[in-house]
C-alpha cells in the first residue's frame, strides 16, 4: 500500500486553491514549516500573513479578513488551533458564520515524541460542539486534497484536523467528494466499521485479517463528523449485526458519541463498540505504532471488538 | 460645515446618543450605562462626520469599518446606528430582548451596520487587524475604526494585535482606547495597572496621538493627523470620564454595568434635557 503525507497533500492543496481563487490567504502560527502552508508562502507571499505564536489574534484576524471577503485558512498544531483559540472561534468566526477555515495539524497522538501537550485527543469534541462548525477528518492525501477544493468552495467555519504521519492511500483519485457524506471503502455482511482519519487504515487491515477468519466487515469512511450523514448511517446499520466506530480521539465527543447520539435519536436499536482513546491524556513514544497501540488504537482492537458483536 | 457649527453639531449629536442611552437604561434594569457615555463624543464623531459610511447603502465595499471592541458599550453604537437610520428608533425600546434585533452585545447577524461581534474582550483589535489587511490587498481606501477599554488592555490577545499591526505597516487602522480609568470592578490604575499607556503604544511601533475624549475639536485633530501618519497605525488614547454627563455616575465603577434608581433616571433625564436646551440658546 504506497502511503503518502497529508500535510504535503494539504500544502499542495492550499496552493491549488490560491490559483484558483485571488481570495484565499493563509495565516500561519510559525508552524508552517510543519503544517506545510509554507508551500503556499512561497508562490503567494503577500496573500501569507505570518501571526507568529499568537493563535488567538490569528484567529480573529481571520474573522476580520472574512468580513471584507477573504477566504482565510488559519494554522496550527490541532491542539493550539482549537484550544488556544477556542473563544475567538466560538465569539468571532462560529456566531457570525464567517467564512474562515481551520486546520488543525499533528492532530490526534500522530505527534507522538512531543507527549501529551502537543497531542489533541478532544479537539473534535471542541469544534463540534460549536454551532455553525463543520468538521471534517480526512484518512488519507486523496482525501485531504479533494477536502481543501470543498472547503473553499462552502460558504461558512470548517475545522480540519490533519494527521503528522504519512498514511496509506484508500480514497479513489475519481471520488467525487462532498462535504457531509460518509463513503464506503469496502463492502461486507456481518459487521460495519465506522471509521476517520487513521483509523481508516487500521479498519481495511482488520478487514483482511478478519476475511481470512471467515468474517465480513464493511468499512465506511466517516470523514465528516459534523455534519453526520445520518440517513447513510441509518440505512447501513440495519443491515449488520452490530457496528464498531473507530477514531483517534477521545471517546467522549468524537464521532462515535456523535454516532450513538444520532442512532438514539431515530430509535434504531444496534449494538456499538467503539475504539477510541479512554478518557486520558496523550504520552510521548518512540513512534506512532507504539502509542497507537498503547492507546487501544490497533488493528488488533478493531479485529476484537468486531468479534465481540458476532 | 463651518468648524464651530460642526463642533456644535457633533456635541449636540454625542449628546442626543447619551439620552438614548439613558432611555435604553431606564429604570430598574442592568445597563452599561458608565462605558457606554465616556466614548460618545468619539462614537459621535465618527458616525455623524468622519467616517465614510451611508446607511442607504450599508453594505458598500468601500465604507469605513468601525468596531466597538469594548463591545459591552453597545447602547451608544446602538443609539448612534438607530439616528443614522440602520433600523428605526422604536427597536431601541426592544434592546436586549427576546427576538429583537438589539443583542446585549454587538452581533453583525441581527443588527444593521454592525460590523462584527464583539464583547468578548480583546479580540476587537485583531478582527480591525484582518480588516484592515484585507481592504488593503484589494486596494480599497476604506479605513479601519476600532475603539477598546483601558481595563480591556490587560487581555494578551490587545499586545499580539498591537505587534502584528506595525509589523505589517498597517496604516488604515486607527484604534482609539478610551482611557476613562475604570473597569468594572474599580479604578484600573488599583485593579490591574496598564499604565503608562504612550510608551507601551509607541514601544509596539504605533503612532500614539493623546486627546482630551470629550472634546470634539481633539477628537478630529487626531483623526486628521492619523490620515496623515503612513507605515504604521495610530493609536488615539483619549482621556475620558466613565459614566461622563450623568452627575452621579461619573468615575463610579458602581455604573458600569449598574441599575438606576427612579430618582436617579430622573435627575440624568434633567440634567441632560438642560444640557440639550442650553446647547439650543
Ligand atoms: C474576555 C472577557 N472577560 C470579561 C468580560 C466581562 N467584562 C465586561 S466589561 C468589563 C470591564 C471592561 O473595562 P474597560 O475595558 O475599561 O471598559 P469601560 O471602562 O470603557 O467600560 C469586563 C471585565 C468580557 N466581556 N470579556
Amino acid at each position: 500500500m504506497k502511503r503518502e503525507s497529508l500535510r504535503e497533500a494539504y500544502g499542495q492543496a492550499l496552493v491549488e486553491a490560491g490559483k484558483r481563487n485571488k481570495d484565499v490567504v493563509v495565516l500561519e502560527a510559525d508552524l508552517g514549516k510543519s503544517t506545510r502552508s509554507c508551500l503556499f508562502e512561497e508562490i503567494f507571499p503577500d496573500r501569507y500573513f505570518e501571526m507568529s505564536i499568537a493563535e488567538q489574534n490569528m484567529a480573529s484576524t481571520a474573522a476580520g479578513l472574512a468580513l471584507v471577503g477573504k477566504i482565510p485558512f488559519i494554522h496550527s498544531f490541532a491542539v493550539f488551533a482549537t484550544g488556544r483559540a477556542y473563544d475567538q472561534i466560538r465569539q468571532a468566526i462560529a456566531i457570525p458564520r464567517l467564512n474562515v477555515k481551520i486546520c488543525g495539524s499533528s492532530c490526534g497522538l500522530s505527534d507522538f515524541g512531543d507527549g501529551s501537550t502537543h497531542q489533541s485527543i478532544e479537539d473534535v469534541a471542541l469544534m463540534s460542539a460549536i454551532p455553525n462548525m463543520v468538521v471534517l477528518v480526512p484518512a488519507d492525501a486523496v482525501e485531504t486534497k479533494k477536502m481543501v477544493e470543498a472547503m473553499v468552495k462552502y460558504k461558512g467555519p470548517v475545522y480540519i484536523r490533519i494527521n503528522r504521519n504519512d498514511l496509506p492511500v484508500y480514497t479513489p483519485e475519481n471520488l467525487e467528494y462532498e462535504i457531509g457524506r460518509m463513503y464506503t471503502l469496502r463492502e461486507g455482511k456481518d459487521v460495519v466499521v465506522f471509521a476517520n482519519g487513521v483509523m481508516v487504515s487500521r479498519a481495511m487491515e482488520a478487514a483482511e485479517i478478519l476475511q481470512r477468519e471467515g468474517i465480513s466487515i464493511e468499512v465506511v469512511n466517516v470523514s465528516t463528523v459534523k455534519p453526520l450523514d445520518v440517513d447513510t448511517l441509518v440505512e447501513k446499520v440495519r443491515n449488520f449485526k452490530g457496528a464498531v466506530i473507530a477514531e483517534e480521539h477521545s471517546i467522549i465527543g468524537g464521532l462515535g458519541s456523535a454516532i450513538a447520539l444520532a442512532l438514539c435519536k431515530r430509535k434504531v436499536n444496534v449494538p456499538l463498540e467503539f475504539v477510541a482513546i479512554e478518557d486520558k491524556f496523550g504520552t510521548s513514544a518512540s513512534n506512532y505504532e507504539e502509542l497507537l497501540v498503547h492507546y487501544g488504537l490497533s488493528v488488533e482492537n478493531i479485529c476484537e471488538k468486531v468479534k465481540s458483536l458476532i | 460645515m463651518e468648524s464651530n457649527e460642526l463642533i456644535k453639531y457633533l456635541e449636540r449629536k454625542a449628546l442626543q446618543l447619551r439620552y438614548y442611552i439613558l432611555e435604553m437604561i431606564g429604570v430598574g434594569k442592568a445597563g452599561h450605562l458608565g462605558g457606554s457615555s465616556s466614548c460618545a463624543e468619539i462614537v459621535a464623531t465618527l458616525y455623524f462626520h468622519w467616517m465614510n459610511i451611508d446607511p442607504n447603502n450599508p453594505y458598500d465595499p468601500n465604507r469605513d469599518r468601525f468596531l466597538l471592541s469594548k463591545g459591552h458599550a453597545a447602547l451608544v453604537q446602538y443609539a448612534a446606528l438607530a439616528e443614522l437610520g440602520y433600523f428605526p428608533i422604536e427597536e431601541l425600546k426592544k434592546v436586549k430582548t427576546l427576538g429583537g434585533m438589539l443583542q446585549g452585545h454587538p452581533d453583525m447577524k441581527t443588527t444593521p451596520g454592525v460590523e462584527a461581534n464583539t464583547g468578548s474582550l480583546g479580540q476587537g483589535l485583531s478582527i480591525a487587524l484582518g480588516m484592515a489587511l484585507g481592504l488593503r490587498l484589494d486596494g480599497r481606501k476604506s479605513r479601519v475604526y476600532v475603539i477598546l477599554g483601558d481595563g480591556e488592555l490587560a487581555e494578551g490577545q490587545v499586545w499580539e494585535a498591537a505587534m502584528a499591526a506595525s509589523h505589517y505597516k498597517v496604516d488604515n487602522l486607527v484604534a482609539f482606547v478610551d482611557k476613562n480609568g475604570v473597569q468594572a470592578t474599580g479604578p484600573v490604575e488599583e485593579r490591574l495597572n496598564s499604565n503608562p499607556l504612550a510608551p507601551k503604544w509607541s514601544a509596539f511601533g504605533w503612532h500614539v496621538i493623546e486627546i482630551d475624549g470629550h472634546s470634539i475639536k481633539e477628537i478630529l485633530e487626531a483623526l486628521k493627523e492619523a490620515n496623515n501618519i503612513k507605515g504604521r497605525p495610530t493609536v488615539i488614547i483619549a482621556h475620558t470620564v466613565k459614566g461622563k454627563g450623568f452627575s452621579f455616575a461619573e468615575h463610579n465603577a458602581a455604573f458600569h454595568n449598574g441599575i438606576l434608581t427612579e430618582e436617579q433616571y430622573l435627575i440624568a433625564k434633567r440634567e441632560l434635557e438642560k444640557l440639550m436646551q442650553g446647547d439650543e440658546r
